[in-house]
Formats: structure tokens, C-alpha cells, sequence
């Protein structure tokens, strides 16, 4: 069990803020943290990491990482830490990052051997594409068997086939490890997919706790499809309007009247919604 | 001209070579902590520290060399004890030109170091701290060999500037042959004299050597960065 009682006053964009968290978490778990930008989710992650100072305490297991204002450093902590920017060591092969955290060649192996990279065992960061360094960065994580591993928006740097290739193995790893695991994320899906329970951060408080279902569900039970998108663009074909809305990756058409064609501009959000009653799932 | 060239005393480029070579290196043992400490503080005496190491570029070479001469003349507190203690004689001499160097080429090695220590990723560093490493052996594992360009333009800039320095030379050292007399104090005292033929010779070599070495650390750099991948 991971005990978090923590306050700070952080500089956040929209001036001073109070990042106040009571938070307990289960050993083994993996708990997505979410929240806008500014909400003191990457600060979270740092005081967990002891890369931040803050007051109050921080108990993991029968371990004390934070005591008032007394913080034990870092390198004595234990954890796993996965940046957005990989942060790889360039002067290493992929091998020797590996090894700079523990000199442990069968646990290597096996992390390697998981996410495919054991071909590029003798390759330098900066020659892998952005995926590659990041499942590097994810197996550097693992290597001194973190009893925490903490990940600030692993994937939000990669396209979509990848991201959900990682995901996968970010899966694989956590069932054959079994780390209690802590991840800042935007994405619903990759939420819904990876984890066991969902956190929501605004402004330095957690304003919604739960399990994914009903933190991301938002139109539970109205047994609605709904989804927000940008409008590109609205023609007139004959004597209907049909709007253009990108969605995630996916453009699609509708048809709106022409009092609704007049009351929308291209380029505004939108939600396209309907009723799901005869849905298809391929 | 060949006449000349047979003549020619090579000492005070010995002497200039010398005098670069071990303020480079004392230099290079002063400015590693100093410079490290500059990019990861948060301390409210960074700027204070900044401009004092700054001061050496803005100030007159004969201010910085008046102070120096001050400071190690044997009627100084410093210049006493060093000629009490050691034996030996600050000002004037080889050892004095040293100290004078270390302090005139100052800014030239904390800077690029400095620079190249803040343009580490601070993530990476700190992904060294979580994989339980102390900031020293981050220091010499992960940031020194990531900025191999910095530490070697850090190296020949003040190695550089010290081959070329005059103004504090003059005033600390004077132009004592086989002591003090470095090859740019040497140039000045044959167009002094007029014997341009030297001059001419002496400058020559400067230029080639000068122009030599900055070529080398560019194309270097410019290997390294594609080696690593970085364009």
C-alpha cells in the first residue's frame, strides 16, 4: 500500500495554486492519473519520484519517502520513471542503458526479448525511431525492479498504430511484474485499456476517483454514442447540407438542416452524437 | 629570408605553448565544479557568481593585469607568503604569468562549459538520480560524455586565448627572454624595432597555427553531432 498525503504551492499558467492530494493506492495496481494541463499531475509524479520537494507524507509499504519536509532522495527511492521525452542516454547503446541502472544481462534479456528490441541491443538512441526509444526508455525503467514505476505521458509523443503497440506491451509488462504503477495520461482509451482505476486532477485536487468505467463513461446510460471533433467544412449538396468533422483520425460526414448549417462555423469543436441502437463492432 | 628563418628563436612560442598548456589544464580542474554547480543551482548568488567569472571579457587586459600585479607583488599579503612559504617570486615570473592566465582565460572555459552542462536534457540527469545514482557519478558517467563538443571548445578556446593573450602578459610578466617573453609579447618587440622579417615569420605562424586548430575542433564537432545522430 502507497500512502500519499501531500501539499505544495505550485506556479502553475493560471498564477498560484495549492496541489493538495490525499491519495492511497494498492500494491500491484495501475492507477491512470489524468487531468488538463496545469492541473499538477507531472508535479504529482515528480514529489512521488522525490525529484520535487513538498511537505507532508509519503509512506510506501513500511517505507518512509517523505516525513514533513524531511524527503529521502531519489536514488534511495527505488522507482521505475518513464518521461514523455524518452530521456535515453545518447553515449549508450541500448544494451548499456539497460545496464547503467543494473548490471543484470538475464533481466535485460528478458525485458528485450519482451518489447522486441533485442536486435537493436548494440544501436544508439538517437538512431531508433521514437517508438523504439521508447519501449528502451520503458525496459530502462524496469531494470532495478522499480517498486513503483511512474510514467508522465509515455506515449502522447507517438502516432496511433504505436501507441496502441506499446500499450500492449506496457500490459505485458505490468501482468508478468506485477508493478504498482502510476501514469499520466489524455487518452480515454489508453486509460480504459491499461488501467485499474482513474484519477482526475484540477486544479492541485483530485476531483473524481474511481474505476474507468465510470470516471470515463460519461454518458452512461443514456445509451448514446458521442463524440467531440472538429468541423472542416459544410457544402450543399442538392438540397441538403452536409457537414465534414475530423474525429480522432477519422473524417466523417453528416447531414445537417439548413437552420443548423447556418448556426455553425468551420473550424468550432463539435459533438457528433446519436443513439446506439443497432451499433456494428468489427 | 632563409638567413632569418635559420636565426629564428623559437623559445617564446615554447613559452607561449607552456603557458597555455598548464593554464588549460588548471583551468579545466577549477571550471568543472564551478560550472556544474552554475547550471543545476537555484541559488540566489548564481548571477553574482555569473558576472564576477564574466568580469576577465569586459575589463581593460591592463586593469585585470594591474590588479594581478597588485595582488602578487612581494609587498602584497599574497606575494609574501608565496614568497615566504615557497620561495618563489609572483610577479615577473613563469608561475606569476600562470596565475595571471588562469584568471584572465576564466570565462572562456566556464562559460562553453557551463553551456554545454545546461543544454544536457534535465531529464536525463534525472533519470540517472532515479536509477540510483549519485550526482558525481551522473557528473562523469551521463553529462561529461554527452557534451564531448563542449569540453573540447571549452579546452581550445582557452588554450586559444591564452597563446593570444598580451596586454595582461605585458604588465604581469614583462618580457623577460626564456621566462616571460611569449611569442605575442615577442612580435611586438620586433615591430618595435622594426624587424618586420620576423614579425612577418612569427605572425605567419601564429595564423596558421590558430586558424589550424579552431578548423579542427569545428570539423569535430560537426563529426560528433552526426555520429550521436543529431544534425
Amino acid at each position: 500500500m502507497i500512502r500519499i498525503d501531500i501539499g505544495k504551492k505550485l506556479q502553475g499558467a493560471n498564477g498560484e495554486m495549492f496541489l493538495d492530494i490525499n491519495l492511497q493506492v494498492e500494491e500491484g495496481s495501475f492507477v491512470a492519473l489524468s487531468g488538463k494541463s496545469g492541473s499538477g499531475k507531472t508535479s504529482l509524479l515528480r514529489i512521488l519520484a522525490g525529484l520535487e520537494s513538498a511537505s507532508g507524507s509519503i509512506v510506501v509499504g513500511d517505507e518512509v519517502w517523505l516525513a514533513g519536509e524531511k524527503s529521502l532522495a531519489p536514488q534511495k527511492r527505488k522507482i521505475g520513471y518513464v518521461f514523455q521525452d524518452y530521456a535515453l542516454f545518447p553515449n549508450m547503446s541500448v544494451e548499456e542503458n539497460l545496464f547503467f541502472v543494473k548490471p543484470d544481462p538475464a533481466l535485460a534479456k528478458e525485458l528485450l526479448d519482451m518489447t522486441e528490441l533485442s536486435d537493436m541491443r548494440e544501436r544508439l538512441p538517437n538512431t531508433l525511431s521514437g517508438g523504439q526509444q521508447q519501449r528502451v526508455a520503458l525496459c530502462r525503467a524496469m531494470m532495478n525492479r522499480p517498486k513503483l514505476l511512474l510514467m508522465d505521458e509515455p506515449l502522447s509523443a507517438l502516432d496511433p498504430v504505436m501507441r496502441s503497440k506499446l500499450q500492449d506491451e506496457i500490459l505485458r509488462l505490468h501482468k508478468a511484474f506485477g508493478t504498482t504503477t502510476i501514469m499520466v495520461s489524455h487518452d480515454p482509451s489508453e486509460m480504459y485499456r491499461l488501467s485499474s482505476r482513474v484519477l482526475v486532477l484540477e486544479n492541485g485536487r483530485l476531483i473524481n476517483d474511481g474505476d474507468p468505467k465510470e470516471v470515463l463513461l460519461k454518458t452512461q446510460g443514456s445509451q448514446k454514442f458521442s463524440f467531440e471533433g472538429e468541423l472542416l467544412d459544410i457544402t450543399k449538396v442538392d438540397v441538403i447540407y452536409v457537414a465534414i468533422v475530423s474525429i480522432g483520425q477519422q473524417l466523417v460526414e453528416v447531414v445537417v438542416s439548413s437552420e443548423e448549417a447556418k448556426k455553425l462555423k468551420v473550424g468550432q469543436r463539435v459533438t457528433v452524437s446519436t443513439k446506439a441502437f443497432a451499433p456494428m463492432i468489427v | 629570408m632563409i638567413e632569418t628563418l635559420k636565426t629564428l628563436e623559437f623559445t617564446p612560442f615554447l613559452l607561449s605553448f607552456k603557458l597555455a598548456l598548464m593554464t588549460t589544464l588548471i583551468l579545466f580542474v577549477i571550471s568543472l565544479p564551478l560550472s556544474w554547480y552554475l547550471s543545476q543551482t537555484r541559488s540566489k548568488m548564481k548571477p553574482l557568481l555569473e558576472a564576477i567569472t564574466a568580469l576577465p571579457i569586459v575589463l581593460p587586459p591592463s586593469v585585470l593585469g594591474f590588479y594581478i600585479l597588485w595582488a602578487l607583488s612581494q609587498n602584497s599579503v599574497l606575494g609574501a607568503f608565496f614568497e615566504e612559504t615557497f620561495g618563489v617570486q609572483l610577479a615577473f615570473s613563469f608561475t606569476g604569468l600562470v596565475v595571471a592566465s588562469c584568471f584572465y582565460s576564466l570565462p572562456f572555459m566556464v562559460q562553453p562549459l557551463q553551456s554545454g552542462f545546461e543544454s544536457l536534457n534535465p531529464h536525463m540527469l534525472e533519470a540517472s538520480y532515479v536509477a540510483g545514482k549519485s550526482k558525481m557519478h551522473t557528473l562523469f558517467k551521463v553529462a561529461l560524455p554527452n557534451m564531448k563538443p563542449a569540453l573540447l571548445t571549452a579546452s581550445i578556446i582557452t588554450f586559444a586565448h591564452t597563446v593570444g593573450e598580451f596586454g595582461v602578459v605585458l604588465m604581469v610578466g614583462g618580457s623577460i627572454p626564456g621566462e616571460t617573453k611569449v611569442a605575442s609579447v615577442a612580435i611586438y618587440e620586433m615591430v618595435e624595432i622594426m624587424d618586420y622579417t620576423s614579425a612577418h615569420i612569427y605572425s605567419l605562424i601564429m595564423l596558421i597555427i590558430a586558424f589550424v586548430v579552431l578548423l579542427s575542433v569545428y570539423i569535430f564537432n560537426h563529426q560528433y553531432r552526426s555520429r550521436i545522430g543529431i544534425r
